[in-house]
């Protein structure tokens, strides 16, 4: 069944979009991650224009991390302080990132940015994770205790001044830290339509040394309001957001994801983080073959100004 | 053969230089008129491109030229008109890069065009240059005119091609049929992803590949109801389009876990 999208100005399956939703709905339950950096490059697959499908991701991310923190806080495992401080420093991030979306889509260098920021960082993290995580396995399987948090141990972050307490986290650390985690996140945000919660886990985890029961729900927590102040100013600024579009995204990503957080309780946290790392990786390469393959057009057309 | 007639009117005229110009170019000349059963188009949510018919008529035509067919219309339906850049991708360290672009002025968006025959038939190329006439021949202003002719000529050629493969820049050979010696039908298509805005229709007639007359009718298309609503609502209250766009996630986001809660 088509349905015309008001904003984006095409025609589209009503089902190819809830099923759209539904997978990567799926899986952010189950990772604990919005699913922002599946639903953008999916959406760019499926030709909806990139500077749309971008401001739509940061909306459906809205609704599937709404969802998700509503879960984590009824469990308990919401540290709302750590989540506030690192907000404060998203919506810094997210302003900037704001600018440097408008002035690259003025250069026609967005696509191209939004790839490489994809591989660059997906690349990165994945990587990173899958060794990690593959390093835990290996332990537990040989026997010895998973060791996740080393509480004796610091490393420089834990130098810094100006020292906050949160209490939820049972963390004592300086707020330079969160607050540029913060920032990165928001500026990521804008850019990329993602909520950014796949770098935001590693980074609380391995950076911070947040303990992980408390770490998705807290991200998930920032990334609701990061994203909901993306989709504003998107907007208001550029007129980029298709509510149609991201309603279809939603409805199928909010029944996947209580589905996937189920799914993903019964998976244990470094066989969770294994198959995260794959599926990050698997996107990333995505990404990156369509960077070096030679174009099916090596021209294309975009009007000047806004749209 | 109407270039003859023009010959033999310039001659009448020299001949006869005290008479008014308007009766010395005797017979009537053909006309052409266009009509549009309606003067706005509604986009639906289903709206998966549509074809549209538009009726003519022939004025003062010549029963002999008509019975042979060689009157020739080509009717164009011409999208609202946009700056547009065309930007080449080339290959910089094995990525590939968006470096080399050209701007054009009031590019048309859209341009259909249905003819009563194959357009190499109906007139030589040289016309068709003149009167900016069918998708490859229509004039593409670049805003920087310096640029070398050759860069020009090949970001206009695929700024045409990119059209045509998006399906707003079509032809339609046989579109237009004579239902009698003076009404024909022309039959344009609209893209799936046809521009809202004014469109204008225009026909051309020709007599023996020479052009007579054109006329022109202008068509709005509309997105309509729903869509038409959240369009304008997005651009003209653009603020509480964003904050509608966040409580309507995060409603569904709480529905959903109502409803299909797990845990």
């Amino acid at each position: 069944m088509g349905i015309y999208l008001p904003i984006a100005e095409i025609s589209v399956n009503i089902f190819v979009l809830l099923a759209m939703g539904a997978a990567v709905g799926f899986l952010s339950g189950m990772f604990g991650v919005g699913g922002g950096f599946l639903i953008t490059p999916l959406l760019i697959f499926y030709n909806i224009p990139p500077a749309i499908a971008v401001a739509t991701g940061a909306n459906q991310v809205i609704a599937s991390s709404f969802s998700g923190a509503l879960s984590h806080m009824k469990r308990g495992t919401l540290d709302f302080k750590l989540g506030g401080v690192l907000l404060a420093g998203g919506i810094v991030g997210s302003t900037g990132g704001i600018y440097v979306f408008a002035l690259l889509r003025r250069l026609g260098q967005l696509d191209l940015f939004i790839s490489l920021l994809y591989v660059v960082l997906l690349g990165t993290v994945g990587g990173l994770m899958l060794v990690e995580s593959v390093n835990a396995l290996r332990a537990t399987r040989s026997g010895a205790a998973p060791v996740l948090k080393k509480s004796g141990q610091h490393n420089w972050i834990h130098r810094l001044p100006l020292k906050m307490r949160f209490r939820a986290s049972k963390l004592f650390v300086s707020v330079i830290p969160v607050l540029g985690l913060g920032a990165a996140i928001g500026f990521l945000s804008s850019i990329m339509g993602v909520g950014g919660g796949f770098i935001m886990v590693p980074a609380l985890i391995y950076l911070l040394k947040v303990p992980t029961n408390v770490v998705i729900g807290t991200s998930l927590f920032q990334i609701i309001f990061t994203s909901a102040y993306t989709t504003l100013v998107h907007a208001t600024t550029n007129q980029t957001v298709d509510v149609m579009l991201a309603f279809l995204l939603m409805a199928g990503g909010v029944a996947g994801a209580q589905y996937g957080a189920k799914a993903g309780q019964r998976l244990r946290g470094e066989q969770l983080r294994a198959l995260l790392a794959l599926l990050v990786l698997a996107v990333a390469i995505r990404l990156a073959i369509d960077l070096f393959v030679t174009p099916p057009n090596l021209y294309s057309l975009s009007g000047v100004g806004l749209s | 053969m109407a270039g003859l007639r023009t010959l033999a009117a310039a001659a009448l005229l020299s001949l006869l230089a005290a008479a008014p110009s308007a009766k010395a170019q005797a017979p009537l000349t053909e006309n052409i008129q266009i009509g549009l059963s309606t003067d706005n188009v509604s986009i639906t949510a289903g709206f998966s491109g549509a074809d549209l018919t538009i009726f003519g008529s022939l004025e003062n035509a010549d029963t002999l030229v008509a019975r042979q067919g060689r009157y020739d219309v080509i009717v164009v339906l011409e999208g609202p008109a946009r700056p547009v850049v065309v930007r080449r991708k080339d290959r910089v360290l094995g990525v590939w890069v968006n470096l080399e672009s050209e701007t054009f002025k009031n590019v048309p968006v859209s341009y259909s065009v249905a003819t009563t025959r194959p357009l190499q038939d109906v007139t030589d190329p040289n016309s068709y240059k003149q009167l900016s006439l069918g998708a490859s021949n229509l004039y593409l202003q670049p805003a920087d005119a310096e640029d070398s002719p050759a860069t020009i000529e090949e970001f206009t050629a695929a700024l045409r091609e990119r059209k045509a493969a998006t399906g707003l820049y079509s032809e339609n050979v046989g579109g237009v049929q004579f239902l009698s010696q003076n009404l024909f039908r022309a039959t344009v298509r609209l893209a799936p992803n046809v521009p809202v805005g004014t469109h204008k229709a225009r026909a051309f007639l020709f007599k023996s590949g020479l052009f007579i007359k054109e006329s022109s009718a202008q068509l709005e298309i509309r997105k309509s109801g729903f869509e038409q609503s959240i369009f304008r609502v997005a651009h003209d209250y653009s603020f509480l389009y964003g904050v509608f766009a966040v409580s309507l996630a995060m409603l569904t986001g709480w529905l959903g876990r109502l409803v299909f809660r797990k845990d």
